[in-house]
């Protein structure tokens, strides 16, 4: 008896839990946000930083690719898009684009790794896999680990363009998806190349010095050359609405290009927007 | 109300609830092959498996959608990983259960269960943070079906432990007795007496713990390399299709998505495959055995 | 000579066993190193800079409203299921082939699987979204099949015991259920929870996609939330700097795990057969 009993009272109590909060979130509004993880973790800071000052939003930050995070938007799947690219003219044609950071795409080898500079067709053979070790640009021997990204990061479609090279002819060793596996890739094997956030590379380089930013064409990959746009690779970090906002994704948008976020933006290692 | 008809109101209201579980494996089929058919029609379901490689572009004719060589790799990784693990396993419980006593006999236990219990992620990170640049030394880039396989065979040790101890726990205790009065060895009853009667028990831990190393996700995205290539030894990087929907599903829409789903559900039959010849198997050899 | 290979046989299997209690305490020791210090605090302050800095307060509010979901739902179904199968049909074979073929497969489906079908199914087409009850309902059906097995076995063994005696003093099978069957099964059923405890906390790849990743308090099992597994994954592979604290919520989860499992040494005698 007291089995049944009690399973009945769990279900019970179950359904409070789901009937309740149903009701009591009507006062506030939800701005759901999804899209590329290069930008979630800034995003979700300002999101936080708004909910605690007088704001009645809650704002719930997913991460996923740049498209996808377009392509909620376009179905209506969520409010606000973050993208770490800038928008293509068929996209711009659906969505609007609000820039919140500028961020840039560096080249990144170990510390060790005394290699000084690797040109645009250098690192276009070594991502084909005709060039793959280390003494044949001009460094010591040893054996190239060639690290490329997940299919839909904004990182890989940068490097495409920029390497010119088809998607079927990369031969690379190791595919990583986010961010932080590939710095901890790069610490541990001496011989790795990989491309990442300017801003994730500077933030571990403050925090230890085992990876290492290549310069592109004579430029350092510094935050002060994505600032001064210098730097080759530089790709915008935006927010990306439906052209006509509600009013809680504008009160969002419109706090995060502003300069009460700037903290925020340099604190992740991104720059503002001038 | 009289005692039978409640029975029976009882029976059906049971039965109602026991057929959920039925349900859901028409609903798990059901959805992925709802999600699937998007990719079904505009890809064509051939294309699969007659392209050579996997590189999903929105423009189809561009993409290669060719799944083969991360069927190859799952099923290199946890047979593998199954090869690793069988012997630390059997021997392991080999050990509780005919050579081991008291409290570290409850020790060896505790630590089964828990390292049974160990989230695959934390194991992940364990492989790539310590074994990976272990296997660095012997060649780059150390993400390879060899790192997850070691990482897989942790993970499914406790499976093979657990089944073969209640495989020798099962055996007719009498059976020790009999062996002992009429002289034989210890050693010559666990290899020729014990561990043939129960090796009905210790296979299915094992096709068990394979079907459990070719489920596995987070580790192998974590420590396989994900390379889409047939691999050719075990150094190489590979990519299974676990690790396929892991690292693509967040970033994936329209076909490619439906193509993810596709896979999880050629993921699915390729694990039940493994699993029911592993009982057909299993069954033919008990039927030889009377 | 046959004691030679007796010792072979007891040497072999001691040095397997101490190998696998080694890679363990490796294992172990690898996180509670990279964790560094661990205080209190850490458990009931929530985080902030995306999960660097700060405690996982609110982590480990979702993974306990996931787990409560997922246990609300799984444990009322499967002992149905049990007693439905041990004592109303156990003398009926096809009911019994059909469902346990359909929890084989249930047991045999990759969690990954359970994922997709989770976002497919109760956050498409459900519209739950990513949410806290869309995570715990998948979790639910992907524990189950173990929950049944086990309550199943100790409910039938109770029930070959006392059918008779219940049967004698004119019970009907409703009452033997109610007022023998059950009371005497607590065992098995808290054992039973202990496994799906286990199950649920360290389970990643089935929240990925149902749960989602949003670090925040919940307020409703209709956010989203992130559970510790995931957390883990998130920060060790997503957040810059986000290593030490990932470390520290591994510490954390496999803690409570091994709690988890010492407690249901108490509640129940019987787990893997180690009858002390």
């Amino acid at each position: 008896m007291n089995k049944v009993k009690s399973s009945s009272f769990l279900y019970l109590i179950l359904n409070f839990l789901f009937l309740f909060p149903l009701v009591a979130q009507a006062e506030s509004t939800k701005v759901s946000i999804s899209g590329s993880s290069t930008l979630a973790p800034l995003a979700a800071e300002i999101a936080k930083r708004l909910e605690n000052s007088a704001s009645s939003l809650r704002i719930d930050v997913q991460t996923g690719g740049s498209s996808k995070g377009i392509t909620d938007v376009i179905k209506g799947l969520s409010d606000v898009g973050m993208s770490s690219r800038a928008l293509f003219p068929e996209e711009e044609a659906l969505v609007k684009s609000h820039t919140v950071a500028l961020d840039g795409v560096a080249f990144v080898v170990n510390s060790k790794n005394p290699i000084k500079e690797l040109s645009r067709a250098q690192l276009a053979d070594i991502y084909s896999g005709k060039i793959s070790n280390w003494k044949e640009v001009g460094g010591q021997d040893l054996e190239i680990t060639v690290i490329d990204r997940a299919k839909g990061r904004s990182e890989k479609e940068l490097v495409k363009d920029y390497l010119g090279i088809k998607s079927t002819d990369y031969k690379p060793d190791i595919v990583a998806g986010e961010n932080q596996q590939c710095v901890k890739l790069v610490e541990g094997n001496s011989g790795a190349l990989v491309y990442l956030s300017i801003g994730t590379t500077e933030f571990e380089q403050k925090r230890s010095s085992k990876i290492r930013a290549l310069p592109l064409s004579g430029t350092a990959a510094t935050a002060e050359n994505v600032k001064n746009g210098t730097f080759p690779i530089i790709r915008p970090l935006v927010l990306v609405t439906k052209k006509k906002l509600s009013p809680s994704s504008k009160e969002f948008v419109q706090f995060a290009v502003s300069s009460q976020v700037k903290d925020l933006v340099e604190g992740m290692a991104f720059v503002a927007p001038q | 109300m009289s005692a039978s008809l409640k029975d029976s109101f009882a029976k059906t209201l049971l039965g109602f609830a026991s057929s959920l579980s039925v349900l859901v494996i028409f609903f798990i089929f059901y959805f992925l092959l709802k999600e699937s058919s998007l990719a079904l029609s505009q890809i064509g379901g051939s294309r699969f498996f007659s392209d050579s490689t996997w590189a999903p572009e929105l423009n189809l004719a561009e993409g290669q959608f060719g799944l083969l060589e991360m069927i190859v790799a799952t099923v290199a990784v946890a047979t593998l990983a199954l090869f690793i693990a069988a012997p630390i396993g059997w021997f392991t419980a080999v050990y509780i259960h005919f050579f081991c006593k008291g409290a570290f006999r409850i020790f060896l236990h505790r630590v089964t269960e828990i390292v049974a219990g160990l989230p695959s992620v934390v194991l992940g990170l364990w492989g790539l943070v310590v074994l990976v640049p272990v296997l660095l030394n012997l060649r780059a880039p150390g993400l390879s079906v060899l790192a997850g396989a070691i990482v897989l065979a942790i993970m499914i040790i406790p499976t093979i432990v657990v089944s073969t101890v209640s495989a020798y726990q099962n055996l007719n205790s009498e059976l020790t007795l009999t062996s002992k009065g009429l002289g034989i060895g210890k050693a010559r009853f666990i290899l020729e007496i014990a561990t043939p009667l129960a090796s009905r028990g210790i296979s299915t831990g094992f096709v068990l713990a394979l079907a459990r190393a070719m489920g596995e996700t987070m580790v192998v995205v974590m420590v396989c390399g994900n390379v889409v290539q047939m691999p050719e030894s075990m150094l190489d990087p590979v990519r299974t299709l676990t690790g396929n929907i892991a690292l693509e599903m967040g970033y994936a829409y329209g076909s490619h998505q439906s193509a993810l789903f596709l896979s999880g559900f050629l993921l699915l039959l390729s694990v039940l495959t493994v699993f029911i010849a592993g009982r057909l198997f299993l069954k033919t050899q008990e039927e030889q055995f009377r | 000579m046959s004691f030679r290979s007796e010792n072979i046989l007891k040497g072999l299997s001691f040095i397997s066993a101490l190998f696998f209690c080694g890679i363990f305490f490796l294992i172990l020791s690898t996180l509670i190193y990279q964790s560094g210090a661990l205080s209190f605090e850490f458990l009931t302050t929530v985080s902030s800079e995306a999960g660097r800095a700060g405690g996982i307060l609110e982590v480990i509010n979702s993974s306990f409203l996931i787990l409560a979901i997922c246990l609300g739902v799984s444990v009322p179904l499967s002992i149905a299921t049990a007693v439905f199968l041990a004592v109303f049909s156990e003398k009926n074979p096809l009911v019994h082939n059909v469902i346990s073929t359909a929890l084989d497969t249930l047991a045999a489906t990759p969690s990954i699987v359970f994922g997709l079908f989770g976002y497919s199914f109760f956050v498409i087409y459900l519209g739950f979204g990513f949410s806290i009850l869309a995570g715990g309902l998948t979790l639910a059906f992907m524990v189950l099949p173990f929950l049944i097995r086990i309550f199943e076995e100790g409910i039938s063994e109770n029930y070959r015991q006392f059918k008779l005696a219940g049967a004698s003093l004119g019970l009907s099978r409703t009452a033997q259920v109610r007022r023998i069957i059950l009371p005497l099964s607590t065992n098995t059923i808290s054992a039973g929870l202990v496994l799906g405890i286990g199950r649920a906390l360290s389970e990643t790849a089935a929240l990925l996609f149902t749960s989602g990743y949003l670090l925040r308090m919940p307020e409703s099992v209709m956010d989203s939330g992130r559970s510790m597994s995931v957390h883990i994954f998130d920060l060790a592979m997503n957040v810059p700097g986000g290593n030490q604290n990932a470390y520290r919520t591994a510490v954390v989860l496999v803690i409570a795990l091994i709690v988890i499992n010492l407690t249901s040494t108490f509640l129940t005698r019987r787990v893997l057969g180690a009858k002390t």
